[in-house]
């Protein structure tokens, strides 16, 4: 028979102790929430040009009218990301795996692998921009995509070359006792990688990449240089039409709630991999 | 006459001017244990990790069931997978469940259907007590069962020679004997193998011969009881008595 255990008097005391710890900081955390927005709403509000600021910024009538353009231009960088990640994760893949390949046969593969990951991360994302969609169809070739296929073209070697390193970081970051156990069991260096090392190196690097494409979801609307309207570019219509910066503080809600999904799911393939490793 | 399993002739290997085979010759028959003892650093796993071709030699050749396989037209893929090796820390592979561990080369390098390799894989679990655990992750299970799994990963492929690396090693004391009693059974079942341990009780049990290694060639080989009883190296009985202080023997 099991009997139930019967905490002892100084385990009750320890409970009991920081029961009144925990109330005492969640008490202090929100006071001293409370007394820091007070300060900033009495600061921002009192401030002498406050009337000004809110009109020109927080007009909820040019709010309402600004909305469905600058949401028609969200809706574009919406179909963009989804398009240009998917597109840079693959060319990211593929280019971090050419970098692992070893002997002198892949020497050019691995040297052009190596000169886009430097060219690409280094090269700024605008100048990149301008070439492929005023560069390109500037060569007048028969069956020039659209301007907005390439300005995604110009997104995903540039975001390519990102990701690229950071699945290099995951492919390294496996122990060559992965390898040599896969290698000892037959398996030739294709199987190793696709069936050993890049599981186990795409699992690792998730986080990272997530937070990549976070930061591509606000890189997309660039293409609005080139012509093409997305959320910002609509903003900055409306606000030329109405004079009132109002339609950027829409755009700019709009993106941080489109951002929300994305960060919550970094967060929570994070804080996953970080109890799968605890458990190791 | 058949060739031996196993023949090492003249094996050197040289990490960074550093010396660790020089010059190793070592043979062995089928159905034969041999155990391979000597310090940190006499060349024990890099031996295995030749024979395995997971290293590549600096001279020296090694036959199997006398093929020369450092031959270097010879793809190593093909050489391994008459063989296995189970290392010092498992290396399982975290990302799958321990039945996936142990049928991944059977299905993808055997070619053999995953229900036959499941069924194996299960069957031999089971022998060893770890039927409860085909579905777990590795992190999941003991040193000691992770260590039995890794064996099994190796033997699913009907290995010529199995080359055990230490494999008691990084187990806790009470967790070794599982992993003894699954290596004594093997011998029982007629398993070709070779095994670098610390083990002197273990290598006087289950080896037919035992090889000590010392600066990288064997010093010194013979029966158990005359190698760790009655070595006649200087060499050996020096490292026997250290192995003695330390209560290892």
């Amino acid at each position: 028979m099991r009997t139930v255990h019967q905490p002892s008097p100084i385990a009750l005391e320890r409970a009991a102790y920081r029961r009144r710890q925990t109330v005492r900081s969640v008490l202090i955390a929100a006071a001293s929430t409370g007394v820091l927005g007070t300060l900033l709403v009495v600061a921002v509000t009192g401030a002498p040009g406050w009337q000004r600021v809110r009109q020109s910024f927080l007009d909820a009538g040019v709010a309402r009218a600004a909305l469905p353009e600058v949401a028609a231009g969200l809706w574009l960088n919406l179909r963009l990301l989804v398009f240009c990640a998917l597109g840079a994760l693959a060319v990211g893949l593929v280019v971090a795996t050419l970098r692992t390949l070893r002997g002198p046969v892949f020497f050019p593969v691995r040297a052009l692998a190596t000169g886009y990951t430097y060219t690409f991360r280094g090269l700024p994302l605008i100048i990149v921009l301008y070439v492929f969609t005023l560069g390109v169809p500037g060569l007048r070739l028969r069956g020039t995509p659209p301007v907005l296929v390439l300005g995604a073209i110009a997104l995903i070697l540039v975001y390519g070359g990102y990701i690229a390193e950071v699945f290099r970081a995951g492919i390294e970051s496996v122990h060559p006792s992965q390898l040599a156990a896969a290698r000892s069991l037959g398996l030739t260096y294709r199987q190793t990688m696709r069936f050993v090392v890049l599981p186990q190196a795409v699992r690792r690097v998730a986080p990272p990449l997530l937070n990549d494409i976070v930061a591509l979801q606000k890189d997309v609307g660039l293409v609005s240089l080139a012509g093409p309207i997305d959320a910002v570019r609509a903003a900055q219509i409306a606000t030329a039409e109405t004079f009132n910066y109002t339609p950027y503080i829409v755009a700019g809600v709009l993106f941080v709630l489109l951002a929300i999904p994305l960060v919550a799911v970094t967060d929570w393939v994070t804080l996953r991999a970080a109890r799968r490793q605890a458990a190791r | 006459m058949t060739p031996p399993v196993l023949s090492c002739r003249g094996l050197r290997k040289v990490y960074g001017g550093q010396v660790v085979l020089d010059g190793l010759d070592l043979d062995v028959a089928e159905h034969e244990v041999v155990a391979l003892i000597g310090a940190s650093g006499s060349g024990k796993s890099t031996l295995l990790r030749c024979v395995n071709l997971l290293e590549e030699l600096d001279d020296g050749t090694i036959h199997l069931d006398g093929d020369h396989i450092t031959d270097p037209r010879v793809d190593p893929d093909r050489v391994r997978r008459r063989m296995g090796i189970v290392f010092q820390a498992y290396n399982l592979f975290p990302h799958l469940r321990v039945l996936d561990n142990i049928t991944l080369a059977p299905v993808r390098v055997h070619g053999r259907s995953r229900a036959e390799a499941e069924a194996q894989a299960r069957e031999l679990l089971a022998r060893v007590g770890l039927a409860d655990k085909a579905e777990a992750y590795p992190d999941r299970l003991s040193g000691g069962q992770q260590q039995r799994v890794a064996i099994i990963r190796a033997l699913v492929n009907s290995p010529r020679l199995l080359l055990l690396d230490e494999v008691t090693s990084a187990l806790d004391p009470e967790l070794v004997g599982e992993v003894l009693t699954m290596i004594r059974d093997l011998k029982a079942e007629g398993m070709t193998m070779v095994l670098a341990t610390h083990e002197m009780g273990f290598a006087r049990e289950v080896a037919d011969r035992v090889c000590f290694l010392d600066g990288g060639r064997v010093l010194e080989q013979g029966p158990p009881e005359q190698v760790l009883g009655e070595p006649t190296q200087p060499r050996t009985r020096q490292f026997l008595h250290r192995i003695i202080a330390a209560g290892r023997l």
